[in-house]
């Protein structure tokens, strides 16, 4: 008796299963019409209709029938394979079929559902699809799935908050970890702030802890100074090459790769009269004054945000730079950790110092006031003393100019709140109308226009702080083309999808997060940071990966090694071998079937979805019946 | 409409003007954007003509001229070619390749006379199962407007589909077509980024070229013909032809055969006999 899975050059033995899905189908198409018509056609032995084929029964049902008539390939004519081809192609594999020999032919989705008034029309078009599924199928061929080990050691680039947490997440699996960092020391930016947002711990004392545990974990080797300098292979066995300075490259294999490179601050050249006064600096450079401690004695403090942002010199919103100046005009507001550098005694000196205030920010201030004591929000916190870890109210006048205040969620809404209730002012200004910083007898003044009075008016100030947005790292091009992963337009490197695969590349074993795909704060980049440590682990805890067998197969004597396919691939699964020839790395490949439409010798077949199944197919629909 | 329903049954041979007549149409859709908008389609109950017929591939890319190109061939009326939105492709990059090779499938059915709008690209999303059935409509409807392909009617037509499905699985143009989109992004070796339109210039001619070689082998294959007569039925100058002659004469392509009188007639000949 012949094995159901043999398959060579015997004649197909094709068993069609046709699903009422109740009435979903059944009740726009005469299934039994279709049944009858189906086994009709060449190589089909067998055709049935099933009320649900999905159900317990109907699955069963296909599987004795393989047995019982030595069926080879299967066809199920009913939903969508994007929900259902896997249910089925295990109930195949389970009766003996290789999944590879099953079709699925859509008479939902793509006939019943689209043609409800039609009944003779949909019936029709249902048997051209059946006959469409009977042509591919004969042609259809068993495939084996590629398996490849996986080396159970990770690489994560970049040890700012992002890849340090997601090195330490592997590490405490028990994964070895190699992490690369090209600055001499781990910590990345946070390490150059000062405070942090809703938290009273300084950056420092918040980073320290995470530095400390990534040096004493045993299974993090550390790369500082250093870069990737090159990267060969695919998910589960890459072969890297570190960088160091003027250090010999040290070679390291590795199963998965997290990419956790940062952002950077845009500089605001030629914005807001950036360098032209000391006054005027950036929300990075502000925080480096005021670890320095080196802020100068300030009244006055103008916040510009969105600078360079959201159709200046970036198209984007970086999202976070409202809730930093929110941050950081609180601060000021309080004067937390003094960092006003108005000490006790100073304060006495800072108040004989405070002459009449302008008229100007006289008025401004009666008239916050006023509006502030209408809505009923003048009460003691105001008053800024006696409110816990906070000196004395500062006295300082902070004006946030924003275009709409990107405060979101819940945390960062109550840190909005907070603000205006230190009488942090928020001024809005419309895109085309830019506040406009300019020195005059060596003060800086900040005119804008009044949205709600209709006119020009003018500020002055002693430093504007301009909130300038996280913009993609310089050299982020370099590592996306050594890792072949793409960056979006923006220069952020992009993941697979966003909503569905946020911390993945399309790439299988490279995954990406925190500031480097886009502007994030630190809970966020930790949690992303988390979830890429996760989906890496998958991999290297399998210790395997299995590959759908829907790759390219180059004919190596038809090859002339023109390169043309390795070109076009989007993941890199094509390399010339010693002799110039073309070849697939099968665990790389993805299917598309672009280096198959692509070579110009032929030389490319696509398994699975090779030109005789797919004309097959598409030349079944024009038959005359 | 029964009486329709019944013409199809028995398989009349239906020419243009014919009332029975529906046009038949073949979509390949990507599996990630075009698949599931049409899925989509059918969740939400849009309804669209039953004409198409559809086939799935994983990705427009996959979509080479030759698979459209035989399927004209084959009788098609119409088909439509579903992807993802620019950059959001599965694959990347797979559907600006996919527009390089709908480019040349256009040209090729251009010298072909067949009218380009028998060719439609569409790009689908997921979540676009409304738009999709609004494209099936109008496809559907302007496919109505055309009448039924020449094709199966008219064998220089025939003849020219298949010239030009032989010149789209020519190495110039598929290495052209395949480069295409790098050389526009990326630049060549040397990082240099092509001028697009002189691509353009590049590819037309070649295609024109390979065009017309594919069909004096085409039209050679039915009949020896001279070459005067190859430059009437193709309706293009007599050195042009004799050009290609000389061309495909040196791939041995083609062959002299028995010379009636003064003026030889050539041959397609196929090497190792197969056919
Ligand atoms: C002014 C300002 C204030 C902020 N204040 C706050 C705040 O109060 N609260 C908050 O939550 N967030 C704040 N943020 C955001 C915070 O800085 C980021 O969320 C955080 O830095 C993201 O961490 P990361 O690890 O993803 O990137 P980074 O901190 O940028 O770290 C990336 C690391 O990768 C390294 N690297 C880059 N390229 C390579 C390469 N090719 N090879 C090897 N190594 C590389 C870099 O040297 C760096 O060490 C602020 C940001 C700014 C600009
Ligand atoms: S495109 Fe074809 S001929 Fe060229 S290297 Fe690739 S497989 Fe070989
Ligand atoms: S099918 Fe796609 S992923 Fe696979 S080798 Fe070809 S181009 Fe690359």
């Amino acid at each position: 008796m012949p094995e159901n899975t043999s398959t060579e050059k015997e004649k197909p033995r094709i068993g069609v299963f046709i699903c009422h899905c109740g009435s979903n189908i059944g009740g726009f198409v005469d299934v039994k019409a279709v049944t009858e018509y189906a086994s009709t056609l060449p190589d089909v032995a067998y055709a049935t209709d099933n009320l649900y084929t999905c159900a317990e029964d109907g699955l069963n049902n296909i599987k004795e029938t393989i047995k019982e008539h030595n069926l080879d390939r299967i066809i199920v004519a009913s939903c969508t394979p994007r929900t259902h081809a896997p249910l089925f192609q295990r109930t195949c594999e389970a009766a003996g079929v290789n999944k590879y020999m099953f079709t699925f032919v859509n008479l939902r989705e793509h006939c019943s559902w689209v043609h409800m008034k039609e009944k003779e029309k949909a019936t029709q078009k249902a048997k051209d699809l059946v006959r469409m599924g009977v042509a591919r199928a004969r042609f259809l061929e068993p495939q084996e799935e590629t398996r490849v080990d996986v080396t159970p050691t990770a690489l994560v680039v970049g040890g700012g908050v992002s890849g340090m947490t997601a090195a330490l997440s592997l590490a405490n699996m028990g994964f070895p970890v190699h992490l690369v960092e090209k600055d001499k020391e781990l910590g990345g930016f946070v390490r150059s702030l000062h405070a942090l947002m809703m938290t009273t711990k300084s950056a420092n004392e918040t980073i320290r802890p995470l530095i400390d545990k990534v040096n004493a974990h045993k299974n993090i080797t550390q790369h500082l100074s250093s870069h990737v300098a090159s990267v060969e292979g695919f998910i589960g066995n890459y072969d890297v090459s570190i960088g160091g300075d003027g250090a010999e490259p040290k070679e390291v294999k590795v199963g998965t790769i997290i990419v956790a490179t940062g952002a950077v601050p845009l500089v605001p050249d030629g914005l807001f009269g950036y360098k032209e006064h000391p006054g005027i600096i950036t929300s990075s450079e502000f925080e480096e004054l005021c670890n320095k401690k080196e802020l100068p004695r300030l009244k006055s403090v103008a916040f510009i945000q969105c600078a360079g942002a959201r159709g200046q010199k970036v198209s984007y919103c970086s999202r976070i730079c409202c809730n930093v100046a929110i941050k950081s005009a609180i601060h000021i507001a309080e004067n937390r950790d003094n960092i006003l550098g108005v000490t006790e005694e100073k304060a006495a000196e800072a108040g004989e110092a405070v002459e009449e205030p302008a008229a100007e920010k006289k008025a401004e201030e009666e008239g916050s006031e006023r509006r502030r004591r209408r809505r009923g929000r003048g009460r003691q916190a105001e008053d800024g003393a006696g409110e816990e870890g906070a000196a004395p109210s500062s006295g300082v006048e902070v004006t946030v100019f924003n275009r709409d205040v990107m405060a979101y969620g819940v945390e960062n809404e109550l840190e909005f709140n907070k603000a205006r209730e230190k009488r942090v002012k928020f001024v809005r200004y419309g895109p085309d109308n830019l506040p406009k910083v300019s020195v005059k007898d060596g003060k800086l003044e900040v005119g804008y226009f009044h949205e709600t009075l209709k006119m020009e008016r003018t500020m002055p100030v002693d430093m504007v702080i301009l909130s300038t947005p996280l913009v993609a790292q310089p050299d982020a091009a370099t590592l996306s083309q050594l890792l072949k992963v793409p960056l979006g337009q923006d220069g952020f490197f992009q993941e697979a999808h966003v909503k569905l695969r946020p911390v993945d590349f399309a790439t299988d074993g490279v995954y990406v997060c925190g500031a480097c795909r886009g502007p994030a704060d630190i809970a966020e980049s930790v949690s992303q940071a988390a979830g890429a440590a996760s989906r890496a682990s998958i991999p290297l805890a399998n210790g395997f990966v299995q590959a759908e067998a829907l790759t390219s197969v180059v004919d190596e004597t038809k090859c002339t090694g023109c390169g043309t396919c390795v070109e076009v691939c989007p993941y890199s699964a094509l390399r010339k071998n010693d002799e110039g020839i073309s070849e697939v790395i099968a665990a790389a490949c993805k299917g598309c079937g672009c280096c198959g439409a692509t070579c110009p010798e032929g030389a490319i077949t696509m398994t699975h979805y090779t030109d005789q199944q797919l004309l097959a197919e598409a030349k079944a629909a024009l038959e005359e019946v | 409409m029964t009486e329709k329903h019944h013409a199809a049954h028995h398989g009349k041979k239906k020419v243009a003007g014919d009332k029975e007549w529906e046009p038949k149409i073949v979509g390949f859709l990507c599996n990630w954007c075009s698949y599931a908008g049409a899925d989509l389609c059918g969740v939400s109950r849009f309804q669209y003509p039953t004409n198409i017929r559809l086939v799935r591939v994983m990705c427009s890319t996959r979509v080479s001229p030759h698979l459209v190109l035989d399927v004209f061939g084959a009788g098609a009326d119409g088909i439509l070619i579903g992807g993802c939105h620019l950059n959001d492709c599965h694959y990347m990059t797979g559907n600006f390749h996919t527009e390089k090779r709908v480019n040349l499938m256009e040209r090729l059915l251009r010298v072909a006379g067949i009218d380009e709008a028998r060719l439609r690209l569409e790009w689908v999303s997921a979540s676009e199962g409304e738009k999709f059935s609004k494209v099936v409509k109008e496809f559907t409807e302007e496919m109505q407007k055309l009448g039924p392909s020449k094709v199966c009617t008219d064998d220089m037509v025939k003849a020219k589909v298949a010239a030009a499905d032989d010149a789209s699985e020519t190495f110039r143009l598929k290495a052209l077509v395949g480069k295409e989109f790098n050389l526009l992004t990326k630049g060549n070796a040397y990082g240099d980024k092509l001028d697009p339109e002189k691509l353009t210039g590049i590819i037309d001619a070649a295609t024109e070229d390979e065009f017309e070689r594919a069909l004096i082998l085409e039209l050679a294959r039915i009949r020896p013909m001279s070459v005067k007569q190859l430059g009437k039925v193709m309706d293009i100058p007599t050195d042009r032809i004799l050009r290609h002659i000389v061309l495909l004469r040196q791939n041995s392509e083609i062959a002299m055969d028995h010379p009636e009188g003064f003026t030889p007639v050539y041959k397609t000949i196929t090497i190792g006999g197969e056919q």
